[in-house]
């Protein structure tokens, strides 16, 4: 008794595993939607599956062709058809973050598109001469009038902390941002004439000060 | 009545001073680590001396900060009651090592009550490899008796010529060695010739003899990229070794730093002209640190101190920060705690 019972409960185990797959691999319990495959939002889809009805998946950039009854094509979808539909998008975005997640590596950006190598290579010598030209600036006695330049105190930019402004200064009497500190110590210790913020030495020497804390997390109004 | 000393008593002794005298000289240069006495060494009398550091000097007409904080320095040790032995210069007298910058800090010092002994910083030595130095202030290496205890002067700021051949000028030669993180430095060292000069001067030292050496670079390892480091460290310790007690008393790095490896313990001295943050990696365990400094007060983190030479030959380092408490590092403590129990100087720091 006991095993006619096993036996039977693995029967339908079995037939429920079969008709899942099948519903994955074809399409919904009554074969009438079905998915005719993923396309990026850019392309045209009118080449790839005639008679589908075209869907947007959730995460903006897919569209999924859905092959429904002919009758549904266009206009409102009966209930049914609806909710096998909603079934399929489901099932669609689920397989996609999957595939994305294998992806990883490819950064997307700008329209699906991954940033081509030119554009890499531009951001990274842009930045290079920029960190270059702030290193300068920062080693650099004429930014004062006595001789004293900033990595005097502060070599390799140690003891800057930019990453804790802007905070509340006492003795500025206002909350400062690094660019602040900057001229502090421009007409203070280095006794020369400060900067404007938008100087392009005032940004050379924040832009290297801050690549040179690179990793430092952010913490504003620390002390 | 006393017994006299038998003919055969004298005789042992006699062997057994020959045996390790001749064990001495064989490991000289070696060194085994000894233990170190407990026990006073009879021939030392105690005396605390003096000391000022890094004063970095321009001409008065460009830069009077710096001028500010040497004479503050001076006046201080004037005022001590009782005065000290001696003052000791760590160093880096001039910023740039021109001949103005030079005269004036000899005209400031000049200006001490207490005798003063004077060692070179590389600021003081690359623009003209130390020709005006040794004018003023004679050589740069030596060594003195003082109450017992044999003081040595080097000049650890040895460097492989990187000059030559790329036709650097004499002041392009000193901008590159007065810039703290250069990228294309070379390490200090104290040097061959330097080495073999101390293993004599040593020869004719007792055992016993507690020893301090006065040095710009710490004669250890501590952060490369700032020289805050000597590359033949290892060489000079191995000199040292088969010395009880012996103390390294340097410059050139601008904070309170403390070290002790096998028997040599090793105190930094303050800067009068600025305060250094602590390196990113190589802090010894045995600094205490001290707070970081105040931009907004030009004499914070600044100072200078003062050493006692205890009876046992071992030293009391004194911090005297201005603006702040003092700090001290007493022998007592450095001589005995376990490396080991102390925290790592990177979890409870200052964060620079």
């Amino acid at each position: 008794m006991k095993i006619r019972y096993a036996s039977v409960l693995l029967l339908i185990l079995v037939a429920v595993g079969l008709v899942a797959f099948s519903l994955a691999a074809f399409g919904s319990p009554s074969g009438n939607v079905k998915s005719l495959g993923l396309i990026p939002c850019t392309e045209d889809v009118s080449s790839l599956a005639p008679g589908g009805r075209v869907f947007k998946v959730c995460d903006g950039e897919t569209k999924v062709v859905i092959q429904v009854p002919d009758s549904e094509n266009t206009g409102r979808m009966s209930k049914e058809t609806a909710q096998e539909v909603a079934d399929l998008l489901m099932q669609e975005w689920t397989k996609m973050k999957q595939m994305k997640a294998q992806d990883a590596p490819m950064v997307l950006a700008h329209k699906g598109e991954p940033h081509a190598r030119r554009e890499t290579r531009t951001w990274d010598m842009e930045l290079d001469n920029a960190v270059k030209e702030g290193y300068r600036a920062f080693h650099d006695s004429s930014l004062g009038t006595n001789g004293i330049s900033c990595d005097m105190c502060h070599p390799d930019a140690m003891d800057n902390h930019p990453q804790t402004y802007p905070k509340f200064q006492t003795q500025l009497k206002k909350v400062a941002l690094l660019r602040d500190m900057i001229n502090w110590c421009i007409e203070n210790p280095l006794e020369g004439k400060k900067l404007a913020d938008d100087d392009p030495k005032m940004k050379a020497l924040e832009t290297y000060i801050l690549w040179a804390n690179k990793g430092e997390a952010l913490l504003p109004g620390k002390h | 009545m006393k017994r006299k000393f038998t003919r055969r008593e004298f005789l042992k002794v006699s062997a057994q001073g020959a045996a390790a005298a001749g064990l001495a000289s064989l490991l000289d240069g070696f060194g085994l680590p000894s233990t170190r006495s407990a026990e006073a060494s009879p021939a030392v009398q105690p005396f605390t001396f003096a000391y000022i550091s890094d004063a970095h000097l321009y001409e008065e007409k460009l830069n009077k900060r710096f001028v500010r904080s040497i004479e503050k320095a001076v006046a201080d040790v004037n005022a001590l009651n009782p005065q000290p032995d001696f003052v000791l210069f760590g160093g880096d007298l001039a910023q740039l090592g021109q001949k103005g910058e030079l005269d004036l800090g000899k005209k400031i010092l000049e200006g001490v009550r207490a005798k003063r002994y004077m060692m070179v910083g590389e600021h003081d030595w690359y623009l003209d490899m130390g020709e005006h130095w040794r004018e003023l202030f004679g050589p740069d290496t030596y060594s003195f008796d003082h109450k017992g205890v044999h003081c040595v002067v080097l000049n650890s700021v040895i460097v492989e010529d990187y000059w030559t051949a790329p036709k650097l000028t004499p002041m392009e030669r000193m901008k590159a060695m007065a810039q703290l993180d250069n990228p294309n430095g070379r390490p200090f060292t104290v040097g061959e010739a330097q080495r073999d000069w101390l293993k004599k001067d040593l020869s004719k030292v007792p055992l016993d003899t507690p020893l301090i050496v006065f040095s710009h670079s710490p004669l250890y390892k501590y952060y490369k990229n700032w020289n805050f480091w000597t590359d033949d460290a290892e060489q000079f310790q191995a000199i040292l070794a088969r010395f009880p007690r012996v103390s390294v008393i340097h410059a050139h790095t601008h904070q309170l730093l403390t070290n002790r490896i096998g028997n040599i313990e090793f105190h930094g001295v303050l800067s009068t002209a600025w305060p250094w943050p602590y390196g990113p990696k190589g802090l010894p365990r045995f600094t205490k640190q001290q707070d970081r400094a105040d931009p907004f007060d030009q004499f914070d983190g600044c100072g200078w101190g003062t050493v006692e030479v205890l009876a046992n030959g071992g030293v009391n380092k004194n911090y005297n920060l201005w603006g702040r408490k003092p700090m001290k590092v007493t022998d007592e403590w450095l001589s005995t705690v376990n490396e080991a129990s102390l925290p790592d100087p990177y979890e409870v720091g200052p964060h620079y």
